[in-house]
């Protein structure tokens, strides 16, 4: 069990890795699947197998597709990936880089020094989740309910393109 | 053996988080932007599902399950200002919409 969840670990970090130092987003998009699928066998050895399947269904199957679509939406020529190449130059990613490096060196400093106290290796069922999700958090549910129609609405009125009006007198008129 | 497992899920949780604001930093495309603030979002998500694992309660899946929902509302609208953006201004890169001089 141990030495699963270093591995799956270690292949979440390379594939994100892979994320962010790819020119083409087609590939980006490839490796971040693989980075979620990683994590979610992560959750299933932690315990989770709900939230495991969650990962799945939901951040790789919906959100990647919503974002291959608004690439193929944008209908991206070759062109793209030079253009990439010219945004990430060393002197651009270095400085940010190693100031990150050196917040995750606090946060594994901060991490490990940490006083943990013994615990009990145990599956959290889908039943479980659904009877405090159900319970104790019905409120949270339906705010985020809410939020999600908040989400579509908004997501409607960004996203729609302004009508081209023909005719000349109509232009006023114009949204 | 599951207290490793504690401490090093909290570790991997923070490296991905860290890789995320790297990515966030670091590009200027900004649909690769908004993946890597999906990345941030993906490794707090992972710090509670590990949290809920140690205490063996639920809590923790839920909120992961919170944390999802406002991800896939996040991404949604995130994308249609990247359509609108990309439409404006026929570019992808972050730095061209500096029309307020910000």
């Amino acid at each position: 069990m141990q030495i699963t969840f270093y591995i799956a670990g270690a292949i979440a970090v390379l594939s994100t890795v892979m994320v962010i130092t790819r020119f083409n987003i087609i590939h980006a998009l490839l490796y971040l699947v693989v980075s979620f699928l990683a994590l979610a066998t992560v959750f299933f050895i932690l315990g989770a197998p709900f939230a495991a399947a969650l990962e799945i269904i939901i951040y790789a199957g919906a959100i990647v597709v919503l974002i291959i679509f608004v690439i193929m939406m944008l209908n991206l020529k070759a062109e793209a990936v030079d253009e990439e190449k010219r945004w990430l130059t060393p002197q651009v990613w270095i400085g940010p880089a190693i100031l990150s490096i050196i917040l995750l060196g606090e946060l594994i400093y901060i991490i490990s020094s940490m006083e943990t106290t013994g615990s009990i290796a145990q599956m959290v069922d889908a039943k479980a989740v659904g009877k405090s999700l159900y319970g104790e958090y019905i409120l949270g549910v339906e705010l985020s309910g809410m939020l999600l129609m908040a989400g579509i609405v908004g997501a409607y009125h960004l996203g729609r393109q302004k009508k081209k009006v023909i005719h000349r007198f109509l232009e006023d008129v114009e949204e | 053996m599951n207290e490793v497992q504690t401490v090093s899920g909290l570790l991997l949780a923070g490296i991905l988080f860290v890789l995320g604001l790297v990515g966030v930093l670091i590009r200027r495309n900004i649909i690769f932007m908004l993946v890597s603030v999906e990345i941030m979002l993906n490794a707090a998500g992972l710090a509670f599902i590990v949290a809920g694992s140690k205490w063996a309660e639920p809590d923790g899946q839920v909120m992961f399950i919170f944390i999802l929902t406002m991800a896939a509302s996040e991404v949604s609208v995130g994308l249609a200002l990247i359509l609108q953006i990309y439409h404006q201004l026929k570019t992808l890169d972050g730095d061209a919409a500096n029309k307020m001089r910000g």
